[in-house]
């Protein structure tokens, strides 16, 4: 049976292009890319492609200044405790946000266990944090800003053009999680002007197990593996070829593909938008519409349970997400749905419906329909609903 | 994650819904901590003849709201009194770890409708009663994380490994 994906932000299908490239890959038996014997030479010339391709996607002035990591998480981790490590004689004070992923929140909680300080600054109720806030939140001990692009939670983008005036103009180093949007959406770091953005190769139909880091040439910053002189002294350990040959591909595609791609993401967003009353009542949007990425919508439906409608909707082979405290491992209401105002029980109820190039409009009509007799189904269980109703 | 006894339980629960002319009424929960749950009894010559309930939460809580249901049906309250929320996990054949202390609430919301029913009866208002957030030691007196388990050292608010925090903030 097949399932349909609207789950794509935690993960997302490689696209065929990809695959053959893979496959082909592990059919080459390439040698070590830091060997200098013809077999590395070969492999080292592989890398070196997927390097300018992933440049290209960021319009990096210099394939030099990505850096091949783990994915996401080791990119973020990268940044924000190898500028901290660097910087640390300058000063030990570091601005985010409070509606960032956990990898930049515990890397923060971490630094501040080891004296650094941390100002988390708050965000507006659409989940928009104001670039003056950031400004003011600046002292002389500040050494970074750290401000995600794209919410993984709510789609909600962040102004970073305006944050990277701001800490340019302060000589302070701005790092931008952009796991969520590039390859995505464009992203171009000349005209976004953070010096340090975060990516990660599945969410442009990579394979998971690669992503990057673009670094501005002249950031100060230490590595967070240290080893060999793999990635310029940058990140030490034998890089992983496999997965960077998939990622350079798919960055290549997303390039290429990047407008159609929207304009199909567009329409399934619209659709999504404007069909949904008439399948349910009584929910909230949480994705601001006009400043958000285009494949993500979040729906919080009142009276029921999020981790419900998640397993009965798998019974009708349809993936989503949900923001319900319930289905994280630390049974905590999300931050991020706390900070933009919502209760308790509305975060509860909180879907995040994630699609992407392999769906079709047929399948938001799917997810629709299923969704309607769920919502019944769980809302007649439910002790809040008959209270109000 | 779950197992086939909780996936059947939530899939197709049991004994849903509101009795009318109950004479005992339990709830348990609140929104903050995810789940709530509310339990109908229709107590008849000192046995629960029917018994019902109403839930807002994840498939866990909705497995055992329906699970305890089917153990209580019919039992003299006598021995219905004994019921606990562990004998529940246990029919459900086990819930997950995290699972055990936030969603397993159904032998709670019964034991509060009982005394609401015996209040009932001796003209009395309910009396409250509290749930346990006991902390679990394991056999050997040690403390361990619960989401990365490793050995906590001291009382600390959160796990120094994981940068979990241990404390409940639910209320």
């Amino acid at each position: 049976m097949k399932i349909i994906n609207l789950d794509h932000i935690s993960s997302k299908p490689l696209i065929p292009e990809v695959k053959q490239a893979m496959i082909d890959a592990i059919n080459n038996d390439y040698g070590n890319p830091s060997s200098q014997h013809r077999k590395g030479e070969q492999a080292a010339e592989a890398l070196a492609n997927a390097r300018e391709s992933v440049a290209g996607l960021l319009h990096a002035n210099t394939p030099k200044e990505i850096v091949f990591t783990s994915g996401g998480t080791e990119s973020v981790n990268h940044a924000i405790k190898g500028v901290a490590w660097a910087n640390a004689e300058k000063g030990k004070h570091i601005i985010t946000t409070n509606i960032e992923h956990n990898s930049v929140i515990r890397s923060c909680k971490r630094l501040k266990s080891q004296g650094f300080t941390i100002t988390s600054v708050s965000v507006d109720n659409k989940g928009r944090v104001d670039p003056q806030d950031i400004a003011k939140a600046i002292t002389d001990d500040t050494i970074l800003v750290s401000v995600m692009h794209a919410n993984n939670e709510t789609g909600t983008l962040q102004p970073i053009e305006e944050i990277a005036k701001i800490t340019r103009e302060k000589k302070i180093i701005f790092h931008t999680d952009a796991v969520d949007s590039v390859g995505v959406m464009p992203f171009d770091v000349q005209k976004m002007g953070a010096d340090l953005v975060s990516f990660a190769a599945n969410t442009f139909y990579g394979p998971t197990g690669a992503g990057g880091l673009y670094i501005r040439r002249g950031t100060m910053i230490w590595p967070l593996l240290d080893g060999g002189v793999q990635e310029a002294s940058k990140r030490g350990g034998t890089e992983n070829l496999l997965g960077i040959i998939g990622m350079g591909v798919a960055a290549d595609q997303a390039r290429q593909h990047m407008n159609s791609r929207l304009v199909h993401l567009e329409k399934l967003k619209n659709k999504l938008v404007t069909e949904l009353p008439n399948y349910i009542d009584e929910y909230i949007i949480n994705t601001p519409l006009d400043h958000s990425l285009p494949n993500l919508v979040s729906v919080s439906v009142k009276y029921i349970e999020g981790e419900s409608v998640m397993l009965m909707l798998d019974d009708e082979d349809i993936a989503v997400s949900t923001r319900s405290a319930c289905a994280t491992g630390s049974l905590r209401a999300s931050h991020v749905l706390m900070s933009i105002g919502l209760d308790h029980a509305d975060a509860q109820g909180t879907l995040v419906i994630c699609y992407g190039v392999d769906n079709a409009e047929e399948d938001i009509t799917k997810f629709l329909d299923a969704l309607k007799n769920i919502v019944v189904t769980l809302r007649d269980i439910s002790p809040l609903y008959n209270k109000t109703h | 994650m779950y197992s086939k006894t909780v996936m059947d339980h939530f899939r197709n629960p049991r004994n849903v819904g509101v009795i009318e002319d109950a004479n005992g009424v339990g709830e348990v929960g609140n929104p903050l901590c995810g789940d709530m749950m509310t339990i109908y009894l229709k107590i008849k010559d000192d046995a629960i003849d029917d018994i019902k309930f109403q839930t807002f939460g994840c498939g866990s809580a909705i497995a055992v709201s329906s699970m305890l249901t089917e153990i209580a049906k019919g039992k003299p309250v006598s021995e219905a009194k004994n019921i606990t929320n562990k004998d529940v996990a246990n029919a459900l054949e086990g819930l997950p770890k995290n699972k055990l202390h936030c969603s397993n609430l159904g032998a709670d919301a019964l034991q509060m409708a009982i005394k609401d029913y015996e209040a009932r009866k001796e003209g009395k208002a309910p009396a409250e009663i509290k749930r346990k957030e006991t902390h679990e030691h394991s056999p050997d007196g040690k403390c361990y994380c619960p989401y990365c388990d490793i050995e906590i050292q001291e009382e600390a608010p959160f796990c120094k490994a994981c940068q979990s925090d241990l404390v409940e903030d639910h209320h």
